[in-house]
């Protein structure tokens, strides 16, 4: 508190805090910086595990996957970040574009599917998680449940869904439908949508006012409700997950991805952080985490009450296929959903 | 003055200059030219941004009904909340410094906390009770909730600052109580009220969380959209731009307002606190008023913390990570209010004593950067911390600067107010019995306006416990503050695991609160004395 002679005290903390801050940062060759845009917990227990493994320190720098993305363009070739790890792909497909990410090595490469990497081998997918709709239990039936995502823009669902259209897992929906109905079907829908549905901040705000009662219906990715789920336990639980028919627009599956960046000195230490998160013991912690994604890699088993993976088809579009995403956002905003 | 003494030095050349014929000292010179520099420095790069993202795809996203909606909704939402704060602010803080309601020490911190607490658990705390609850009224009354003690705590200082002669002077030329309090109290506590009002309004321009939870659009959800989803720094900065216009529209205003109030007490003599007005039966719907104030500001996001502790199967005993980010929080948060605050004085002493278009213009600068979102004030900082002083970045120190730079204005409104309130007649007589302008500063006006400094401190504190965009940009890696770490849970379905680091963020508020009022009880009892 300033008072009669208030400088000397603050003066001594500022020097200290100065001080404290000043160190650090990128010391000793065997350590990497990850950017860490995903799910921290889970993070936390993969970087533990590595660490353990390879003896590589990891330092984590963990934000919104916007900021840091945003962040590395602004770092260009001088960042410290040596590994970036996103919750979804349209962000490692912007820093692709402007030349900001390494290739990521062939084997690493081989452990996932094709379709979860980027076509010009820039990022790999780690893991995936499924477009579905959440429901109210208590007011829906099963039978009266959708089967396609574009049935939420028709007036017998008006004012019962609710969805977040500024959510990064809103976009690939509408390019999805893009990609199959065409771009006037698309706007038609987004259309039907902003006349009838509410519109919530985020998929974490959708799936809780489902389960409250505010809303009937909305479509989110599947790890919110067991998320939620595990917070409230299953007494707190008004709500159930419905699935799209296969081949539906609405029928995706989004994927996370990892990337090492150009501009890193420890490109073989960031590459092998890359190898371990999709090798069985990576994908294995990440399936044990309370994250509730599917693991990439063949063979890892899904985690524990969650339908296999495989049981979704997923036909329509790869995540390299959605790119920035940006067509799908321009598309939002010139309809002022944005 | 340690940290002043060398530029003293420097004050034998730039000594010279004078404006309106009294010498400038160069101390204040040279610190108000340091402040005004810092705060140019992120809105320059803001420039430099923008300028990249092509003014074209600027000016096409701009060029859209949605965006006079948006703006529309920006300016109506400022206009209401303003009001309401102004109302409840100097409400408040005339029944705790001059009336005689019960618990004052009680309410002098309970109406300060609610700045402590982040937009999103407030605005999580109003949808628990009442899901439905959205859109403009909604967005209205839990922003003026959370934001009137900007104008409360200004208010309160420049209260507990008052002399009774004028009042009793008023009094006894027969001005009905009512009409001494808008003639006289009003007009001294003038600077202090628009001074809040202003910070009320550029703090909604900014804001972005809480809208976020009630479904109320505001124009910076342009900017965050540009951000989040295009990924686009550039464009979010030019957007950015026209924030900046809005807060030169209401600087400008609040100068044109300002005209109306005369702070400096009249006569000599030693000042002398009035005696606080007897509220007799009237006690009741005080207390009542308080009462519903705190409750509704602190009471509900507070319950909902605890809701989520008692509920949330994530709840465990924090780990020992919550003292780690609380040391954090409570060491970056005292450096910058104390930054902010040391910055503050020269503006005031110039702008207050040195009246010209350059003081003012250099002090209403210094407010700006406060319209801008977190992150927008953080990029210009990135931007220029990566180019040419790559050392700095994302370390302790570059987040510190930030926050003294966001919430420079809060300190600004309290020190300015409390140097307009102390009469320059006192620090002439110093300088005719020949003491050099530091000295002066130190011996007589410094104890004038101490509360105003201890204010500005409170504010700027707070703030930055509860800030989170721009840390989340420039904090040391692998540091994590209560606001990173309250976060990292919330995203995560954690409530129950969140909740405790955001009841660290309101503990930890609460203790420059309580010193303040404090200190402000201290000044109106060594006053009182006959």
């Amino acid at each position: 508190m300033p008072s009669g002679k208030p400088l000397l005290p603050i003066a001594t903390l500022l020097c200290a805090v100065i001080a404290s801050g000043c160190g650090g940062s990128s010391g000793a060759p065997d350590t990497i910086t990850l950017y860490n845009g995903q799910h921290e917990q889970t993070t936390s227990a993969l970087v533990k595990a590595f660490e353990a493994k390879t003896g590589i320190k990891v330092q984590v720098r963990s934000a919104d996957e916007a900021t840091l993305g945003n962040q590395i363009a602004q770092e260009g070739s001088s960042s410290p970040a040596d590994v970036f790890y996103t919750e979804n792909t349209p962000v490692l497909e912007a820093l692709q574009e402007k030349g900001l990410l390494a290739k990521v090595n062939a084997s690493t490469l081989a452990d996932v599917p094709g379709r979860d990497e980027s076509a010009r081998g820039d990022w790999v997918g780690v893991s995936a998680r499924v477009s579905v709709l959440v429901y109210d239990t208590s007011k829906l039936k099963p039978s009266q449940l959708p089967h396609s995502i574009l049935e939420l823009a028709q007036p017998r669902w008006r004012g019962k869904v609710g969805f977040a259209p500024s959510e990064t897992d809103f976009q690939p929906l509408i390019t999805s439908i893009v990609d199959l109905d065409g771009k006037a079907a698309a706007e038609r829908w987004l259309k039907g949508l902003q006349a009838g549905a509410k519109v919530y901040p985020d998929n974490e705000t959708v799936v809780a006012q489902v389960n409250n009662g505010e809303s009937e219906i909305g479509p989110i990715n599947h790890y919110y409700w067991y998320r939620l789920r595990k917070e409230l336990g299953s007494s707190g639980v008004h709500s159930a997950l419905a699935y799209y028919s296969p081949g539906d627009p609405g029928d995706l599956v989004d994927v996370s991805g990892a990337a090492v960046l150009r501009s890193s000195s420890k490109r073989s230490d960031a590459q092998r952080f890359l190898a371990f998160l999709l090798s069985s013991e990576g994908q294995q912690v990440m399936a044990r985490s309370d994250s509730y994604e599917y693991p990439l890699r063949p063979g890892v088993a899904a985690p524990a009450g969650l339908p296999p993976l495989s049981s979704f088809k997923a036909v329509s579009l790869t995540p390299a296929q959605l790119g920035d995403g940006s067509q799908a956002l321009a598309m939002e905003q010139r309809l002022g959903l944005l | 003055m340690s940290t002043l003494a060398p530029t003293g030095q420097i004050g034998g050349l730039l000594g010279q200059a004078r404006v309106r014929g009294r010498r400038v000292p160069a101390v204040a010179l040279v610190g108000g030219l340091l402040a005004g520099a810092l705060v140019l420095l992120p809105l320059v790069f803001l420039v430099v941004q923008a300028q990249q993202a092509g003014w074209s795809s600027v000016w096409h996203l701009l060029d859209r009904h949605e965006t006079a909606v948006l703006l529309w909704n920006s300016v109506r939402l400022a206009l209401a909340c303003t009001a309401i704060c102004a109302l409840l602010g100097i409400g408040a803080a005339w029944l705790v410094q001059r009336s005689d309601v019960p618990l004052r020490g009680l309410w002098a911190v309970l109406l300060v906390l609610p700045l402590g607490i982040p937009d999103f658990v407030v605005g999580f705390g109003w949808i628990s009770i009442d899901p439905g609850l959205h859109g403009y009224p909604a967005a209205v009354m839990v922003m003026s909730l959370s934001l009137y003690p900007l104008v409360y705590l200004p208010v309160a200082g420049a209260m507990a600052n008052l002399d009774a002669g004028l009042i009793d002077a008023s009094r006894s030329l027969g001005l009905s109580p009512w009409r001494s309090f808008l003639r006289v109290t009003m007009r001294q506590v003038w600077p202090a009220v628009l001074g809040g009002c202003l910070l009320v309004t550029l703090a909604l321009l900014a804001e972005y969380g809480a809208f976020e939870i009630v479904q109320y659009q505001t124009f910076t959800v342009q900017i965050f959209t540009e951000y989040k989803l295009a990924f686009d720094a550039a464009g979010a900065c030019a957007l950015s731009l026209v924030l900046v216009a809005l807060s030169i529209a209401a600087l400008g205003g609040e100068l044109a307002l300002s005209g109306r109030g005369r702070g400096f007490r009249g006569g000599p003599g030693a000042r002398r606190a009035p005696a606080r007005v007897r509220l007799g039966a009237r006690r009741i719907p005080a207390l009542l008023g308080l009462f519903a104030l705190a409750g509704l500001g602190l009471g509900v996001p507070v319950g909902s913390l605890v809701y989520w502790m008692a509920r949330g199967s994530s709840s465990t005993l924090p780990s020992t990570s919550i003292l780690a980010a609380t040391g954090h929080t409570a060491a970056y948060s005292a450096a910058a209010a104390a930054l902010a605050t040391l910055l503050a004085i020269p503006l005031s002493t110039l702008a207050i004593r040195h009246r010209t278009r350059f003081t003012i213009l250099l002090e209403r600068l210094a407010y700006l950067p406060m319209a801008l979102p977190g992150l927008v004030v953080a990029l210009g900082l990135v931007s220029f911390t990566i180019r040419y002083a790559f050392s700095l970045y994302q370390s302790s120190f570059e987040l510190i600067v930030a926050y003294a730079i966001l919430f420079l204005p809060l300190a600004l409104v309290g020190v300015r107010a409390a140097m307009a309130q102390a009469p320059p007649a006192l620090e002439e007589v110093g300088r005719s019995l020949g003491q050099r302008p530091v000295a002066v500063f130190r011996r007589i006006t410094l104890p004038l306006i101490a509360p105003g400094l201890a204010a500005a401190f409170a504010l700027v504190f707070i703030s930055c416990a509860t800030e989170l965009t721009a840390t989340l940009l420039l904090r040391p890696t692998g540091v994590d503050t209560l606001a990173t770490q309250f976060w990292t849970y919330t995203t995560n379905f954690s409530y129950g695991a969140a909740a405790p680091y955001a009841g660290m963020m309101v503990l930890i508020s609460a203790v420059p609160a309580f010193l303040l009022s404090r200190r402000m009880g201290q000044i109106s009892r060594i006053g009182g004395r006959p």
